[in-house]
This record gives C-alpha cells, sequence and structure tokens, in this order.
C-alpha cells in the first residue's frame, strides 16, 4: 500500500524520504518555487514553495511527506503572498529584463508571469552590486543574484569545487568566490562546471553564447513554468 | 593604516592557531582574536586560516561577513560602539555619540583618517539597566555621560590601551532589587549533582517532568520533554538500551547565553553573581541525557564575563565537580567549553546558535531533524536557557514538589525580569510566574504614568496601560525576561522603529521573507517619521506583517512585525499623527528634488514649485 497526502484535494502518493515539493512533482502538481532544483538536496530559503499543512504554513521543499498531511497550495491568499515573495526579490535586486539576455529563459521572470506579477509594487532598493567578467568564459553579475544558493550547492556537492559562497548578513547579503582577489576569473571554476549550469536567472552566463536562441522561442515564451517544471503541456 | 605583509601575518597567526588546534568548529574564536590583534581580518589572514582548518577560503569569508564584530576592512585601533537599543536612545545615545564624533573628528560608522578611532552603533549590548552603554574595543563602559565621554576621548588621543583605562568606566553592577528562590537562597556547589547521583538519573528527569520546569528563553517547551527525546535519540541509535548513563561521546549540553533580545539582561546576572548554579544545571542535564561534553555559547558582548567563568569552570575542575569521574562516580564524565559569540542576534535560534558553535554563518537549520536529534555535528543536542538550567539544579537539589508550588498550575517556578526604561530602580526582579505588570511597576518604581510596556523585548508583545493587570505567565504574557517602561508622552512610534531597525540589522539574509520584508517595514517606517507616511503605507505594513509571520523561517522573520503591528493596534493615534492627509504619497520627495533645482537656477517662482 502506498501513502498519500492530499494536495488541494488531490490524493498524492508518495514514498518514504520524499518531501511534499518531491511527492508533488512526481505527481505533476506545480508548487511554485525557485530555490528547489531536484537535483539537488533541498535548501529551503526562496520559501514561493509555502503550503498550508494542517494549518501551519511550512516550505514544501523541505517538510518530509507524512501519511494524511492536507496540504493547500493553489489557493488565494498563498499565490498572492508568493506574488509578493517574488516581488520582493525583483526590487531588492536589479533586474532590467528586457536587457537581461536570460529572458525567457528565467526562472524568476517565469514565476512572476505564471504568479500574474503586473508591477514591482514595492519600491525599488537599487542596490550597488558588482558584476564580474574576470572569467574567460562565464559572467557573473550580482545584480541579478537571489540567493538560492545552487551554485553554490553545485559548485560543491557535483563538481567539487566550492567556487561560491554567500557572504555578508540581511540584506547586505552578497555571493563571493573563492579567491583572495574577490575575482571569478581566479578560481578554478570552469565552463563545463554544474556550477555554471543551474543558476535560475540571468546572474550567471556563459560568454559568447549570448541570444543563439532569439527572444521569443526561449523556454518560457510559449509554456509556462509550471508545464515546464511538471512535465506537463503537451497533453 | 597598517597593512600586513605575509610574514608577519602568519607570525601573527601561528601561536593564534597552535592554540586553538585543527578542529573547524575553532574558526570563529579564531578569527575574533585575529580582529582583536589585526582590527580586521586581513585577506592573507583568510587564506592561512582556511588552509589551517581544510575549509574552502569563500566559507572563511562568508563567516567573517556575517559577524557585526568581525571585519574585511580596518575598523579604528579604538573601536567604539554604541548600544542602540531604544532605551540607551531614551538616554540620550544618538546626542552622546554626535558629541564624540565631534571631539574626535570622525563620521559615524566610518574610520578616522589616522585609523585610531571608530565610532557607530552596535544592537542592545545587554547593560539596559545602566545606559547608556557602549563597547571599546568589545568591553563594555557603562552610564556613559559627556564627563565620561571627555575622559574617554582623552584616553583615546593619547592613545592609552583599553586595558590601562579607568576601571570605573568598565563598572557593571547586578542591580538585583528582588530576589527569590534562584536570587535570594544560598546554593553550595555540588549539592544538585549529589542528589542527581543520589536519586539516579531516570528518577531525576521524573523529578524535573514533575517539577513542569518549561525553558526560560522564549517558546516555553517544556524542558523534561526535550531531555527525554534527546536521550530517546541515542538510545534508539542504540538499539533501545535506555538509560546508559555514564558520558555518551556522542550527546552534547548547550547553555544558550547568547541573550540577544534587546532589553534582556538577567543571563549576563546570573553568569556574574551565580554561575555554579548555571554550570550544576547543566552537568544535572549531561547526567540525565548521558552527554560527556557541553557548551556555554557566551555572546561577544558578554566577553568581559569570560575569564570569571573559565576560573569558575577551573574551580568546580578542582572541586571534582566537572571533568573526570565526577564526585568519584566511575561512570561520569563531563566537561564545559565557552564558546564566544560575534554580534548576531540570530545566534540565540537554537539551530542557528549550533551553526555558529560549528564555526559556521549562523543560519536557521531546516526542521526537522530538531536539535536534540541531530544537533552539534550531527547528533543529539539540548540546547537550554541560562535561567532554564539554574532552575534545573534547584530542582534537583530541593526536588520536584517544592518548585511546583510556586507560581501557577502552567508556569512553575520564578521568572527573573529584567526591567528598564522609565523606572526608578532599573535592574533584575525575581518574581514567582503569575505577578501583574503592576506590581512590578509599582516595585521598580515606573516614573510618572506608565504608558506602555515592551514584554520580551522587540519580539515580545506591546502592552498599553490598560493591560497593565495581566499577568508573567506562560498563560497570558509569556516572556524572555525583558520588560522595558514607557512613560506619557514618551514617542511610542520612535519606539517601534528602533525596532523595526534592530530586525532589519539582525535578520540573517537566508530567507526572502524576512531579508527583503525587514528591510522594507524598515524603510516604510523611516518614511513615516520623517513625514511622508501615508495611510496606504499603514495598510503596506500589515500586508508585511501578514508575510513576515507566516512565510518566514524562522522566529526572527515571524515576530519582527510584532513591535509594528502592536503599535498600529493599540496606540493607532500615535501613528496616525504622523501621517500626511493624503491616501498615498511616494517616497520620492519632489519638492526636496526640485530644492537643488531652484538653487541653480535662482528660480522662486510658482511655477518652481510644482
Ligand atoms: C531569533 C531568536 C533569538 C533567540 N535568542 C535566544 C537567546 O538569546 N537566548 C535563549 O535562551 N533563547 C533564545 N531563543 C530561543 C532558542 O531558540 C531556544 O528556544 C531556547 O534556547 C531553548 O531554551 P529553553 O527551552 O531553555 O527556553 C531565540 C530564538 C529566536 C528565534
Ligand atoms: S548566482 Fe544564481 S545560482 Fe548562484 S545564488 Fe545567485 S541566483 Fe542562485
Ligand atoms: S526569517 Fe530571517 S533570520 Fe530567519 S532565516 Fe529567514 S532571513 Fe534568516
Ligand atoms: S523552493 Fe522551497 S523554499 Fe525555495
Ligand atoms: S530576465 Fe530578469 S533576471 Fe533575468
Amino acid at each position: 500500500m502506498s501513502k498519500t497526502i492530499t494536495i488541494d484535494e488531490l490524493a498524492v502518493p508518495f514514498k518514504e524520504g520524499q518531501t511534499i515539493m518531491d511527492a508533488a512533482l512526481a505527481a505533476g502538481v506545480y508548487i511554485p518555487h525557485l530555490c528547489h532544483n531536484p537535483e539537488f538536496k533541498p535548501h529551503g530559503s526562496c520559501k514561493l514553495c509555502t503550503v498550508n499543512v494542517n494549518g501551519r504554513n511550512v516550505a514544501s521543499c523541505t517538510l518530509p511527506a507524512v501519511e494524511g498531511q492536507q496540504v493547500l497550495s493553489d489557493i488565494e491568499e498563498l499565490n498572492a503572498d508568493r506574488l509578493a515573495l517574488t516581488q520582493m526579490l525583483f526590487v531588492e535586486g536589479n533586474h532590467l529584463c528586457p536587457a537581461c539576455e536570460k529572458t525567457g529563459n528565467c526562472q524568476l521572470q517565469a514565476v512572476a508571469y505564471y504568479l500574474g506579477m503586473m508591477s514591482p509594487h514595492y519600491n525599488h532598493f537599487y542596490p550597488q552590486r558588482e558584476a564580474d567578467a574576470s572569467h574567460h568564459d562565464v559572467m557573473l553579475d550580482r545584480n541579478r543574484c537571489i540567493y538560492c544558493e545552487l551554485c553554490v550547492r553545485a559548485s560543491r556537492e557535483v563538481d567539487g569545487k566550492n567556487v561560491f559562497g554567500l557572504s555578508g548578513r540581511g540584506i547586505k547579503t552578497l555571493l563571493v568566490v573563492n579567491s583572495a582577489s574577490g575575482l571569478l576569473g581566479d578560481t578554478d571554476l570552469a565552463v563545463t562546471d554544474k556550477a555554471v549550469q543551474v543558476c535560475p536567472t540571468g546572474a550567471i552566463l556563459i560568454k559568447r553564447h549570448g541570444y543563439a536562441v532569439p527572444i521569443g522561442q526561449r523556454v518560457f515564451d510559449h509554456i509556462t513554468i509550471k508545464d515546464v517544471q511538471t512535465g506537463g503541456g503537451d497533453e | 593604516m597598517k597593512q600586513f605583509e605575509f610574514p608577519e601575518i602568519s607570525r601573527i597567526l601561528t601561536p593564534i592557531l597552535a592554540r586553538h588546534g585543527g578542529d573547524a568548529s575553532r574558526l570563529l574564536q579564531v578569527l575574533l582574536e585575529v580582529q582583536d590583534v589585526c582590527h580586521f581580518i586581513p585577506s592573507e589572514a583568510i587564506d592561512l586560516i582556511a588552509a589551517h582548518f581544510g575549509v574552502p577560503r569563500v566559507n572563511v569569508e562568508g563567516v567573517v561577513g556575517f559577524y557585526s564584530f568581525l571585519s574585511t576592512r580596518p575598523v579604528g585601533e579604538y573601536r567604539l560602539l554604541f548600544s542602540g537599543n531604544i532605551t540607551d536612545q531614551m538616554l540620550g545615545k544618538d546626542e552622546l555619540m554626535q558629541y564624540l564624533c565631534n571631539k574626535l573628528w570622525v563620521e559615524p560608522g566610518k574610520v578616522s583618517e589616522d585609523g585610531l578611532v571608530s565610532i557607530g552603533s552596535t544592537s542592545c549590548t545587554g547593560m539596559c539597566d545602566q545606559g547608556p552603554a557602549a563597547l571599546i574595543n568589545g568591553w563594555p563602559l557603562t552610564k556613559l555621560d559627556h564627563n565620561r565621554l571627555d575622559l574617554i576621548a582623552e584616553l583615546i588621543r593619547s592613545r592609552k590601551p583599553v586595558a590601562d583605562w579607568p576601571a570605573m568606566l568598565f563598572e557593571v553592577v547586578d542591580n538585583i532589587h528582588r530576589g527569590d528562590v534562584l536570587l535570594g537562597q544560598p546554593f553550595e556547589p555540588g549539592a544538585a549533582i549529589r542528589a542527581t547521583l543520589a536519586r539516579g538519573a531516570k528518577e531525576t528527569l521524573v523529578e524535573v517532568d514533575k517539577s513542569n520546569l518549561r525553558g526560560r528563553g522564549g517558546a516555553g517547551f517544556k524542558t523534561a520533554s526535550k531531555w527525554s527525546l534527546c536521550h530517546a535519540a541515542i538510545a534508539e541509535e542504540d538499539g533501545g538500551v535506555i538509560c546508559d548513563v555514564g558520558g555518551h561521546p556522542e550527546r552534547f549540553i548547550v547553555c544558550n547565553a547568547d541573550e540577544g533580545e534587546p532589553g534582556t539582561f538577567k543571563d549576563r546576572v546570573l553568569l556574574n553573581s551565580y554561575a555554579d548554579l548555571v554550570f550544576e544545571g547543566m552537568t544535572v542535564g549531561a547526567r540525565v541525557v548521558g552527554a560527556s561534553k557541553g557548551f556555554l555559547y557566551l555572546r561577544g558582548e558578554y566577553r568581559y564575563l569570560l575569564q570569571q567563568l573559565e576560573a569558575v569552570l577551573k574551580r568546580r575542575r578542582e572541586a571534582g565537580l566537572l571533568g573526570e569521574t565526577i564526585l568519584g562516580q566511575a561512570d561520569f564524565s563531563f566537561d564545559i567549553e565557552i564558546h564566544l559569540g560575534a554580534g548576531a542576534y540570530i545566534c540565540g535560534e537554537e539551530s542557528a546558535l549550533i551553526e555558529s558553535l560549528e564555526g559556521k554563518r549562523g543560519r536557521p537549520r531546516n526542521r526537522p531533524p530538531f536539535p536534540v536529534t541531530s544537533g552539534y555535528k550531527g547528533r543529539p543536542t539540548v540546547v537550554d536557557n541560562v535561567e532554564t538550567f539554574a532552575c534545573a539544579a534547584k530542582i534537583a537539589e530541593k526536588g520536584a514538589a517544592w518548585f511546583a508550588a510556586i507560581g501557577t498550575a502552567q508556569s512553575t517556578g520564578t521568572k527573573l525580569i529584567s526591567v528598564s526604561g522609565d523606572v526608578a530602580r532599573p535592574g533584575i526582579y525575581e518574581y514567582p510566574f503569575g505577578v501583574t505588570v503592576s506590581q512590578i511597576l509599582d516595585d521598580c518604581g515606573a516614573e510618572g504614568r506608565p504608558y506602555a510596556v515592551q514584554v520580551s523585548g522587540p519580539s515580545g508583545t506591546t502592552i498599553s496601560w490598560k493591560e497593565f493587570d495581566r499577568k508573567i505567565a506562560f498563560e497570558d504574557l509569556p516572556t524572555a525576561g525583558a520588560l522595558m517602561v514607557f512613560r506619557r508622552k514618551r514617542d511610542l512610534f520612535q519606539v517601534a522603529q528602533n525596532f523595526a531597525d534592530f530586525f532589519a540589522h539582525e535578520s540573517c539574509g537566508f530567507c526572502t521573507p524576512c531579508r527583503v520584508g525587514t528591510e522594507l517595514q524598515k524603510k516604510i517606517m523611516s518614511k513615516i517619521a520623517s513625514g511622508y507616511g501615508t495611510a496606504s503605507d499603514l495598510e503596506e505594513l500589515k500586508r508585511l506583517g501578514h508575510i513576515l509571520k507566516t512565510m518566514s523561517h524562522c522566529g526572527l522573520g515571524s515576530s519582527a512585525a510584532n513591535p509594528v503591528l502592536d503599535i498600529l493596534e493599540k496606540f493607532p493615534d500615535m501613528v496616525e499623527s504622523k501621517l500626511k492627509a493624503f491616501a498615498f504619497k511616494p517616497a520620492f520627495d519632489l519638492d526636496g528634488a526640485l530644492a537643488t533645482a531652484r538653487t541653480i537656477t535662482g528660480r522662486d517662482d510658482d511655477w518652481a514649485h510644482l
């Protein structure tokens, strides 16, 4: 007998050790998320995946599924709160989507579309953040970093390198790299590293690949992030 | 400004690193010492320290960047940080800080050009009963006034080492005004351990359970439940062997002495004058859960207590109350190590504290698993407040019935209250649970007509004069121990703004709602304070409050809106009187922006005022 949880009235089976997010994705149920990537250990920082379990809000990407959990996810209140979090991510950084090479492939942008974000709502912080073009093949633009630590995790867990890390605290958190000069070019990052492939936004870009796919033909230009991440959309 | 060359930095580092050994959990302790000697952490030092511990450089840099007392750029040889709590502010902190800055020709938050001095603010240093307070190179200064600042400016200008400054500048007094079973009765070191050994570990757990002791650090979790969960976690791994006392190498007892909640200073007093009681409680806990190693996590602001606490530990070892075969019991060894914090309120949160103990950034972990099953280095760990351990020692000594007879049914025992603000006698008051706020206000000589009281610090509750008959108890007004009093005419909006600034400064930055939400809250409060607030800003504050409360990763974020929401609900006039009449006003000040243009063009006609 497989165990089940209920997500928005749908019975969803799960295996021991799976989180609510794991179970949902396996069943084709979309819960918005940014810092989660099924290839990596759950992190729990963006909080977009917050769901209500038996009356309490929790991050679905980190909470283990337990038989009988009543999960509310696709409800008005939570979607409004997720929208607010997405707007927060936009205003704390400098996201000029039309001028960003990642546009159309950016998960932040795609989640914003999915949640119906029409404006940033809050005043922009316009922080001073540094871009780093010192690496031969990779561009790092901190203006677009959302501190999901996917690059940190990928470099540590897959590449075995520790190229990235976080420093600072609170709103002054910043992405740092593993070199005394503070420059990406002085780290042992290679363009083939997993860390280069996982950034959900345009903070880490591969050089000389700009606009290989024209705007209008990119992943999220035609399919919603919901369908991309749950493998749906073509039925 | 001193720049360190490689040979010199390695000469400085070698003895420090040798003393701390190779375990990466010592990283933060090493960095504190380097900061002390160099007044910053030079880049070369980061490389050497990373190599020494075998951790990536980027991790060391991340730790340096996280803690307020560490820096990658030089701070002044004399670094003076004024305590920024609202109680310090009410005692004139802002003016005093400016006064000293003017005297020493330095801007707040900057380093003087000769590198001699830097002056800034820091979160509450736990001296609210004897403020305005500050830290000079980490050492607490109390009762600051113009005379003392004149003297301090002179000492700095003449480059007198801080160790040679007059002792009266550093005097910290206990200010105990009411003692009860913890503070008012003598305690014989060893009494609680003897009673525990005589009774047995299992039976002592039963006593703690029957006493109904609940944690004094804020959350009020039942202490016996935590202890037995920690014990059970190992028992399970060991294949169900219950109560194998005798110092299991893989269970830990941690005493939380981070005391970062602004307005709280009772753990300072316990550690200063009742350290035996606290260490004894930890030892009793160790016997019950079967731990052989304990940590005291001492906030950086209290490092002036470090030496005397080490002396108490040494004395206890010599008396056979700590170390191998405690009181001759062959299967009982337990020792305590003190770790210093480095200026981060979040490290009071138990899982962030454990990260910090491991030498990392103080970021709260994902739960489950909880520390009782997976804590320090992934092992079962009990984290309890200083006062909780003091109570546990008393219970072990005198029994559950004695303790449970004090206080109320749901809140047994006594509570230490740190009283500050507009009162004649600020300090420590120990009461049985169930005492009313008005009783405390009478006893401490609340000045004029007390108008509002902040219970349990910024993350607690603001109560108005209408609620003064409420009781201090888990079932009514739970508290970690702070009680800040505000008389009539105090600007309560300024109080809430101070707290909003505090949370924004202390957010660890891990999760979106708190990292960005506390900053947004701070910005809106500042907009209202400068006269640009409108009704729509109040709606925005409520909306932010909802997001902080319901989406945050830990207790910091989820309580960060409390003071703002409380003042909006209980003292709406105090906020509304600050608003512009408009329904909406942008943060952008059009008139201010045009003023520059008017000056340049020399125009002051109607068309120059849009
Ligand atoms: C942001 C934050 C700060 C905290 N600071 C402290 C603290 O300084 N001291 C403390 O004992 N508990 C603090 N706590 C509570 C601890 O997480 C934990 O509940 C407590 O140490 C448990 O001890 P107790 O059961 O004896 O109360 C804090 C919690 C949060 C969320
Ligand atoms: S650079 Fe990209 S992957 Fe790395 S933390 Fe920032 S947003 Fe995440
Ligand atoms: S709520 Fe705040 S302090 Fe807590 S984890 Fe999130 S960002 Fe950090
Ligand atoms: S996806 Fe769960 S917190 Fe980011
Ligand atoms: S498109 Fe907005 S961050 Fe890339």
